[in-house]
């Protein structure tokens, strides 16, 4: 053959017609309040699409050949359509992987999950335990996830998903994860942190330090193909070794997000107007959204790697996350904040603080609900198995989430 | 050239096989179809395939493996749909022979029975 293969890496690079998967996020309503919601959730937002109007979404992605949606919130369980429109798109053969915290996931509920092979079920857990997993995701929480998972089991869903927000809190229970997942059949998913939409505001706090990190790709290159990323680490494949997946940022160009207003933006961490590539109730709907957006097409040309170009990892981790690096002030041609080099942090010490964007769309509640979050009394191992200092691990006190915004 | 599947577990998100059961061996001579779970997407590089089944994600990685893929069920054997689609190079025949027979493993074709 003489004709040159592209990698198939470089074809995702440079889009796709249609994406491979798609986030959307039915709405912004959510029975919880967690201290780091990337799409900073809480109230439904009044102009939410209809029932029809998600239809009509869903005849487009049948029609562009997207396989399945990667369906999310808020909570999407709690839109009173949210069934109607898991069958729809399961008839219009689009797949659905719903994310949930489990609120709804009863007996009856987990009995018609496991009879179906087009619909998956993601349970959001953020610790292996209720202390580290109510400190950031509110009171009573982990016992909601946990109950939602013995129906899953008990109903005989196999393989359903605990999606795990991996945070300097709980990088010590990957194997606890591990162990909960096993015990009910589900399948491990660890994804970064980002800090986006309240996210931001925590992330000094929850992202893991550079010594978890390690930790983190350590464990992941050990557990490697048993376990999903949502190929979100690709920033530590700096370290050596690629992780299993793709490892490529695929916003605009093999994945975006549809939030529940209709925005299209990049990537599902990135709502912010500078990621709107447009509107799907706008003529021409999805389709032309992401076949021929300004900002998707400008995001599938060739990038330069700025500031990075010249390291040596850069082939590895293509510097990184733009989302990550957007929400914390950096430039978007530069180093990850998390990059595993350190050249993140150095360029974050010239941040000014608070200059760093705000999300454009804020749905949080004015008043915490009373079962929200309390990041004030999560006790921590020490910093330093060896670290003698009386005052090790003394933090100012702080407010609570959400209040004083 | 390169004519592999790649199983990658790739997408957001996207599933290993779960609790993937014992499955015969490909034979080349043997019939084959294109599994009724799976979905074949064209793309400039070859297509993109999904599995209901597995909700596993795989790339073809060139138009003619597709083009095999896809007319498994109108022949009498693997070999024979290779031979149709103009792969009658020993050489190229026993690439695409090892891409079905990872396409089978990974339960995105199976062996016809009718």
């Amino acid at each position: 053959m003489t004709t040159a293969v592209l990698p198939l890496v470089e074809h995702f690079a440079l889009g796709l017609d249609s994406p491979i998967c798609l986030t959307w996020e039915l709405t912004y309503a959510c029975n919880l309040a967690c201290a780091h919601c990337l799409s900073s959730s809480g109230r439904r937002d009044p102009r939410e699409l209809s029932t029809a109007e998600c239809k009509a979404v869903i005849d487009e992605l049948e029609r562009m050949q997207v396989f399945y949606v990667n369906i999310g919130g808020g909570e999407p369980t709690v839109r009173p359509d949210f069934w109607e429109l898991v069958d729809y798109a399961t008839a219009h053969k689009v797949g659905v992987k719903f994310s949930t915290n489990g609120i709804k996931i009863n007996q009856e509920v987990a009995q018609r999950l496991a009879a179906s092979d087009y619909v998956d079920v993601q349970i959001s857990l953020d610790g292996a335990t209720a202390e580290v997993n109510d400190y950031v995701r509110g009171v009573g929480s982990y016992a909601t996830a946990i109950r939602a998972m013995e129906n899953l089991a008990a109903a005989g869903m196999v393989g359903f998903k605990i999606s795990v927000v991996c945070t300097r809190q709980n990088i010590d229970q990957l194997d606890a994860f591990k162990a909960i997942a096993d015990r009910y059949s589900a399948q491990l998913r660890l994804t970064r942190l980002r800090p986006s939409g309240r996210g931001a505001d925590v992330w000094d706090e929850l992202h893991p330090t550079a010594e978890q990190q390690r930790e983190l790709y350590n464990w992941l290159v050990r557990n490697g193909e048993n376990v999903l990323t949502g190929d979100s680490f690709f920033h530590l494949a700096a370290y050596g070794e690629a992780l299993p997946g793709l490892n490529l940022c695929g916003a605009g160009r093999v994945v975006c997000l549809i939030d529940p207003v209709g925005d299209v933006y990049a990537c599902p961490f990135a709502i912010h107007e500078t990621f709107l590539a447009g509107n799907v109730r706008s003529p021409g709907g999805f389709k032309t959204v992401w076949r021929e957006s300004e900002l998707f097409t400008e995001l599938r040309k060739p990038q330069s790697g700025g500031a990075c170009a010249s390291c040596s990892a850069f082939d590895a981790c293509r510097g990184g996350c733009m989302a990550a690096k957007f929400f914390t002030g950096l430039p978007l041609d530069g180093p990850d904040p998390e990059c595993v080099k350190g050249y993140g942090e150095i360029a974050l010490s010239k941040v000014t603080p608070g200059a760093s964007p705000k999300p454009s769309e804020d749905h949080s509640r004015a008043t915490q609900p009373r079962n929200g979050p309390v990041m004030l009394t999560l006790r921590t191992r020490p910093d330093r198995s060896c670290d003698e200092n009386p005052l090790a691990g003394m933090a100012p006190v702080r407010e609570p989430a959400g209040v004083g915004r | 050239m390169s004519a592999a599947p790649m199983g990658v577990p790739a997408g957001p998100s996207t599933a290993g096989p779960i609790g993937e059961g014992v499955l015969p061996p490909f034979a080349p001579d043997l019939p084959y179809e294109l599994h009724p779970a799976v979905e074949v997407r064209p793309e400039p590089f070859g297509a993109l395939l999904y599995s209901f089944k597995t909700r596993r994600l795989s790339f073809l990685k060139h138009p003619d493996l597709v083009t095999v893929v896809r007319s498994l069920g109108d022949h009498p054997t693997a070999s024979a749909a290779c031979r149709a689609a103009g792969i009658t190079d020993p050489a190229r025949l026993t690439m695409f022979e090892r891409a079905l027979a990872t396409l089978a493993a990974t339960e995105t074709i199976r062996e016809r029975h009718s």
